[in-house]
């Protein structure tokens, strides 16, 4: 049981909220106050737009305890379009090749679901290769 | 400040010890670590571990070293840094010698890994990396390499089998360590055929996991009794440095900045450039590490690292010899215990004692350990006292 | 049918908010894998027999009520151009929330950003609690105690393994966030609801799978009460079927909502549209309301369209729309639902097995 934990995050895991540094404009995620770039204080809430690309990714058979039941899963770092990465699971693939480069958007997914089928449910950003349509 | 010799060292044969425990790895590696020091007595026990909370459900390992391996009473605390521990404590000990307050120090890597099942295993090794961020999106420390890799193979436009060299010469060299837990040569043929686990990662990117322990003993020279009856090695360069836990947080993943910065501090406290090693034990966790510390660490441009290893400058006879007794790769990697593994190894090259990997005539070691992608950086300079 | 049962006058029957009431924003859901019904038909009947459907949609491992909705309401939310802070209302009608206690629309809620100020709430009437939530938030907006309030019908429909309902039972929904009349792409001009006790379909508590009354879920079922729920609302609106360019009733099988739309007088082209349950299946409590999703991709202003849910146990939401003409600003601001329909990957009975957890590990 971890509630706690992920109770804290459940903004910057469903929908991506980060932060912008009022002082130099950078953008961050995750959120950690103090901009790292000209490391002065950086609370300003800021909700990525979810779309960036593909920086790199791994396919992976062996799960950690907790993922078993998604496995085979694909992990990536992706390039949000506001400049930071992020590290999460790229998901609707299928077995669609990857390529680093190519477009993602964020989608809110379930990411783990603790205590088996007696804990939380944790939800949390996945991308997926952009969905063709009018937008 | 006062100079800082290793008086003993000592290592298990590192692999899966079904029968013995944490404990009883602990206490072979301090008895026959004392041994070799001529009996020297710590007064510190600093022990690198990093699992045992979690694989072994075991916390404060320094009542329960000092207490089982006949070192009752000693001070004794558990130094953790991820895979970089080992080194980390050898820090912690440097320091404490150098600093005139402790004359004899013992640093002590132990790891029991081989207790829990694979996913839990797995799950204990994530814990190194950012744990909100990283592994709660189910990545584990090989899922990070594997990232690192695909990049590299992209930015570089290589082929996966240009890591071939690495766990080739790592391979080639355990065969002759006594300690090693794969003690078989593989052909190219082998590494290009094997099972793929992270893509692009093979089985063969990837050291083994396994059970280990390996001490030092860390004195002024003054200390130590006239008839230990092997050479000495002195510590003339000693650094830690500390990147981003997240491999994502960084402008440049393949950089690995603080493995260079660390090379460049130890080495300019030791007055020597790099080049001037005869072997670098590097950290080979990964075969994509051990081509990126070799880049940060000057003797390869980005995306060059690999030539190194198909041009045999890395073999024992090359240019810049590494993992000279097996690596992680090929010795096994008993997370962390690793870095004094390390250092032990180093240390026997300087002493003479490589057995028919000794490097003829080396007088200097750099001997680097990470924890997670160089998440942290532990460098030390060995020297040959002569 | 008599409409005398409903034992009322006909104005009064009829739900219909002081301030008049719109959909602002819409949105579509459907997940992307596919199980062709024969491939149930192949491990169960040996390929023997009709197929209610062509296929059905499957949640993928990682999606559920929650995560579906969410998306859906991400797309409303495009289309309504609106600050999810100014939402009064986030309510989710299903019969597959993720928790059996602890709301879907909280976590819905916070996603999408909503929270604090709102209601949120989850809605059970199995097929019909999409449109349950859809008439509350009629009257939120329409008593004028909220600007703009979000319902969603959404399921992860379930279904007995070799059971007739696992051909259907498929997954998706829609969501629409209501507001004031002036604002919206479709004004909803009245509604109406139908409702008796009819135990047609129910699943108890700790059950995994629900039963059903076979052929009783018929004609005293679905039939009786779409039929007089759609009769009541145009008898007292004054409308017949001519007056409606597109119709869209709760679709489980192909076949129902072909029936009911010609036993009240409509034409196959005008209930086409809405028509998703062949490649879909059966989205239980987003079936109706993905139909009118549907619809409302390709509807042009002034057409009118008139949606009849029905949930087991059992009752009718019949409503009757007007588009407007701020349906052509809106509706490239997000994907269509032909757009999720389109993607389409599909999976052999093995694959289902383990996405829908009904593998014993």
């Amino acid at each position: 049981m971890e509630v706690p934990r992920h109770w804290r995050l459940r903004q910057q895991r469903y929908a991506l909220v980060g932060e912008v540094c009022p002082h130099c404009d950078a953008k961050l995620f995750p959120p950690r106050d103090v901009c790292p770039h000209c490391g002065q204080e950086a609370r300003t809430r800021f909700t990525f737009s979810g779309r960036g690309e593909v920086y790199s990714y791994t396919h992976m058979s062996d799960a950690p305890a907790g993922f078993e039941q998604n496995a085979p899963y694909t992990v990536a770092l992706v390039k949000l379009e506001e400049g930071p990465l992020v590290t999460a699971q790229l998901t609707d693939l299928d077995g669609k090749p990857v390529e680093i480069g190519m477009p993602v958007e964020m989608v809110t997914r379930r990411i783990r679901s603790d205590d088996g089928e007696k804990g939380i449910l944790v939800y949390g950003y996945k991308f997926r290769p952009v969905l063709a349509g009018p937008r | 400040m006062s100079d800082v010799v290793i008086a003993g060292v000592s290592q298990t044969p590192v692999g899966e010890h079904w029968d013995w425990s944490l404990r009883n790895l602990a206490a072979q590696a301090v008895q026959a670590g004392r041994r070799d020091a001529g009996g020297l007595m710590p007064q510190v026990v600093y022990i690198a571990n990093v699992l045992a909370s979690t694989v072994s459900h075991q916390a404060n390992l320094g009542s329960l070293v000092a207490s089982n391996a006949g070192l009752a009473g000693v001070e004794g605390v558990t130094v953790e840094a991820a895979g970089a521990s080992g080194g980390a404590a050898a820090r912690m000990a440097f320091l404490a010698v150098s600093s005139g307050i402790v004359d004899v120090a013992m640093v002590l890597g132990v790891e029991k890994f081989t207790d829990q099942a694979y996913a839990e295993a797995e799950t204990a090794l994530a814990q190194t990396m950012d744990a909100d961020y990283e592994s709660m999106q189910g990545a584990t420390p090989t899922s990070q390499a594997a990232l690192l890799m695909q990049r590299y193979l992209h930015d570089y436009n290589v082929q996966h089998d240009c890591f071939a060299g690495f766990p080739l010469n790592a391979h080639a060299n355990a065969a002759h360590n006594p300690n090693a837990f794969f003690r078989k040569p593989i052909s190219r043929q082998v590494y290009e055929q094997a099972e793929t686990v992270n893509e692009p990662f093979n089985i063969f990117d990837a050291a083994p996991y396994a059970d280990g322990a390996a001490a030092l003993i860390l004195t002024r020279s003054d200390i130590v009794p006239k008839d230990v009856g092997h050479g000495l090695v002195r510590i003339t360069g000693s650094s830690i440095v500390t990147d981003t836990l997240a491999l994502h947080d960084r402008t440049d993943p393949l950089a690995f900045q603080a493995a260079g910065f660390s090379i460049e501090r130890a080495c300019s406290q030791a007055g020597i450039l790099p080049q001037d090693a005869d072997l670098f034990e590097l950290d080979d966790a990964f075969s994509i590490y051990a081509a990126l510390s070799l880049e940060a660490a000057g003797f390869a441009r980005g995306g060059e690292a690999w030539r190194l290893a198909e041009q045999g400058q890395i073999a024992l006879g090359g240019s810049v010899p590494i993992s000279t007794m097996g690596g992680s790769k090929g010795r096994g990697n008993p997370v962390g215990a690793t870095g004094v593994y390390q250092l032990v190894e180093a240390a026997l090259q300087l002493r003479g004692e490589a057995g028919k990997n000794q490097i003829p005539g080396a007088r200097r070691a750099l001997v680097q350990s990470l924890g997670g992608p160089a998440s942290t950086a532990v460098t030390h300079v060995l020297e040959k006292l002569i | 049918m008599d409409v005398e049962e409903t034992n009322s006058d006909q104005e009064s029957i009829l739900l219909k908010p002081e301030l008049p009431v719109g959909i602002i924003g819409y949105g579509a859901y459907v997940p992307r894998y596919r199980l062709p019904a024969s491939e149930v038909a192949r491990i169960w009947t040996g390929g023997k027999g009709g197929l209610p459907v062509k296929e059905k949609s499957v949640p993928g491992i990682d999606e559920d009520v929650a995560t579906m909705s969410i998306e859906a309401a991400r797309n409303a939310l495009a289309r309504a151009g609106i600050d999810p802070g100014q939402l009064r209302a986030v309510w989710v009608g299903s019969e597959s929330h993720p928790y059996a206690v602890k709301p879907t629309s909280t976590i819905v809620a916070e996603a999408i950003g909503a929270v604090p100020h709102v209601q949120a709430a989850d809605w059970e009437f199995a097929c019909k609690a999409g449109t349950e939530a859809l008439v509350a938030a009629m009257g939120m907006v329409g008593s004028k105690m909220a600007r703009y309030a979000l319902a969603i019908g959404m399921d992860t429909a379930q279904g007995r393994p070799g059971d007739a309902l696992e051909y259907t039972a498929g997954a998706g929904g829609a969501a629409y966030i209501l507001g004031p009349a002036e604002e919206s792409l479709a004004e909803i001009e009245y509604a109406y609801s139908y409702v008796t006790d009819t135990p047609d379909f129910w699943r108890r508590p700790e059950q995994k799978y629900p039963e059903h009354g076979q052929r009783f879920t018929g004609e005293p079922a679905y039939f009786k009460h779409i039929t007089a729920a759609a009769q009541a609302l145009m008898e007292a609106s004054h409308t017949g079927p001519e007056d409606y360019r597109y119709a869209v009733f709760h679709q489980p099988n192909t076949k129902f909502p072909q029936r009911v739309a010609a036993q009240l007088g409509f034409k196959p082209e005008q209930i086409q549209a809405g028509l998703l349950v062949p490649v879909i299946g059966n989205t239980y409590a987003g079936a109706a309301l993905i139909g009118l999703s549907a619809v409302l991709d390709q509807a042009v202003e002034g057409d009118r369209i008139l949606m009849v849910s029905y949930g087991s146990g059992a009752g009718s939401d019949a409503f009757a729309l007007r588009v407007t003409a701020a349906i052509e600003s809106r509706r490239n601001l997000a994907l269509k639902t032909a757009d999720y329909i389109a993607r389409r990957t599909q999976i052999d009975y093995a694959t289902y097995v383990r996405y829908r957890g009904k593998l014993a590990v």
